[in-house]
């Protein structure tokens, strides 16, 4: 079984709709309870603007890459192969962007 | 003792029709694309010397297979090879064991597995259609690199950027489940069209078709079609490399010149790959919905079935051109489109549906959208406009015959020689 990474980057500007947040939060707890199974841990972020980064020393106010969608959570799944990872990163809801999906790496 | 000219020929046959059959076939064994690579090489190599002592097997494929999996399964229990840190491919944990008394019989037909890995959507394009070339077809990385018009060192990387991705990923050694298989296909199809098409029209350079790309796209298409003989999408794309390479002879003439299919002899079209190519289509069209390359190849045979360009049905080719840009909506069709209608209802209809057009930026770029209103306006006699449009698409083009074709019609127009121009088609 291998591990992935599914980040989710989406534009923080369409969860400010009423009633959006309760939504997304039940969207999320749906896919959880379909795919609890592969799902090996996972978080919500506070907003990028809360985020501060750090380059050598240099400590800056602000997330790493200043891009209109910002990485916002993420989940840590299992799965045989990237088909069956795909198959449940496609169904993480990221209605405001999308999702990236990342090998972990096997250190064993 | 074999001859030596004969072995070489044999040899070099059995490359280009089983690498990707034996290939496949000894992945299942190693788990591992380089070290399969490496043990098939060396089958072909042991070939050369086999077939001259022995005589050439009644079927090279299978002795080729048995040859590269002893070797794979020979280093892997030996562990003599290099260890690298790729981990081993994801299959159905059917990996084939080789001490089974069946290991050298049954040789399972696994190249649906090879074409459905290369061409992952989770790869880019590019890496699907190089490791196509080079898994499927046996192309050498220096080859593939010269089809593609690109250095060695930056093939050399795409590839293996792409085998790692595979490997690390775990990308599956599998062939996609039937309800996942027609998405996946689409994916396949669409390279083994891209390889054709960059072969048909070299996109850069002195030649307008690079036959090697063209015959290895056709080659992977009639594979495709002995691994999936009831598909109609692949059905369609055959048929549609068959009809349109049937021109092949006759697209330039003695001196290197671009002939448009009015002006070409039609006597030189394949009638075989025609004859082969219709009845692909019978098959094509006639399950469901004929996708893009069905309805490409139907406006193929409109054409094909034309004795002369008189004859050609420019209604039917306006209808099947609609359904086209209906199934596949994309301004190249709209473009095709406009010419047709032209051809059907003469040019000042064809320059109003190619104003509808527009410009889209898809065609900012595309030499053949000025180079059809060239044509139009060249025919209602607005010289000027005419002679502009060819300046702006030889400006465009990248291809040395094109360009020659596109000059000779800028003399044509700016001489205002109402001879050359060409008749209403009817």
């Amino acid at each position: 079984m291998a591990q992935y990474l599914v980040l989710i980057y989406e534009d923080e500007a369409g969860f400010a709709g009423e009633g959006v947040g309760e939504e997304v939060h039940a969207a999320h707890t749906a896919f959880f309870e379909k795919h609890g199974a592969a799902i090996a841990g996972g978080n919500a972020l506070e907003p990028a603007a809360t985020a501060t980064t750090i380059r050598g020393s240099i400590v800056t106010d602000g997330p790493f890459a200043e891009t209109k969608e910002v990485l916002g959570g993420y989940y840590l799944i299992e799965a045989p192969d990237l088909d069956a990872a795909l198959e449940i990163a496609k169904a993480v809801p990221a209605r405001f962007g999308g999702v990236e999906v990342r090998p972990i790496r096997d250190m064993s | 003792m074999t001859e030596a000219v004969g072995v070489a020929a044999a040899v070099a046959d059995a490359h280009r029709r089983e690498w990707a059959f034996v290939l496949a076939a000894t992945v299942r064994v190693t788990r591992d694309i380089d070290l399969a690579e490496e043990c098939v090489q060396d089958a072909y190599a042991k070939a050369l010397e086999a077939w001259a002592n022995e005589g050439i097997p009644r079927r090279p494929g299978a002795w080729l297979t048995t040859v590269a999996r002893r070797r794979a399964t020979d280093l892997l229990r030996r562990e003599v090879r290099f260890r690298t840190a790729m981990p081993l491919l994801v299959d159905d944990d059917t990996t084939p064991d080789p001490a089974d008394a069946s290991f050298d019989a049954e040789i399972p037909d696994d190249r649906l597995r090879l074409i459905c890995t290369c061409c992952h959507p989770a790869l880019a394009q590019e890496a699907q259609i190089a490791l196509t070339l080079r898994l499927l077809c046996g192309l050498t990385t220096a080859e593939v690199a010269r089809a593609f018009l690109v250095s060695e060192p930056t093939m050399a990387a795409r590839i293996t950027r792409a085998k790692k991705k595979i490997a690390i990923a775990k990308i599956p050694y599998r062939v996609p489940p039937p309800d996942e298989l027609p998405e996946r296909l689409t994916a396949v199809l669409a390279v083994v069209h891209l390889l054709f098409t960059t072969g048909h029209t070299a996109p850069v350079g002195g030649d307008l078709v690079r036959a090697d790309l063209v015959n290895r796209a056709i080659d992977l298409a009639r594979m495709l079609r002995t691994l999936l003989p009831r598909d109609s999408g692949v059905a369609g794309l055959l048929s549609l490399l068959l009809l349109t390479d049937a021109r092949r002879e006759s697209r330039i003439d003695r001196t290197g010149r671009l002939l448009r299919l009015e002006e070409q002899d039609r006597r030189q079209w394949n009638a075989g790959a025609i004859r082969e190519g219709l009845a692909l289509l019978g098959q094509a069209i006639n399950t469901g919905a004929p996708d893009r390359y069905a309805l490409q190849a139907a406006i193929a045979a409109v054409h094909a079935r034309a004795e002369r360009w008189e004859d050609t049905d420019w209604d039917e080719v306006v209808r099947l051109y609609d359904a086209l840009g209906a199934a596949w909506p994309s301004p190249v069709v709209a473009l095709n489109r406009a010419v047709a209608i032209g051809l059907a209802r003469g040019p000042e209809a064809g320059l109003e549906a190619l104003d509808e057009i527009g410009m889209p930026p898809e065609l900012a770029g595309y030499s053949y959208l000025p180079a059809a209103r060239a044509d139009l306006l060249a025919r209602v006699g607005r010289d000027d406009e005419a002679a502009a449009a060819y300046r702006l698409a030889i400006d465009l083009t990248t291809n040395d015959v094109e360009r020659d074709f596109l000059a000779g019609r800028l003399r044509e127009v700016s001489e205002g020689g109402a001879t050359t121009r060409r008749p209403a088609p009817r």
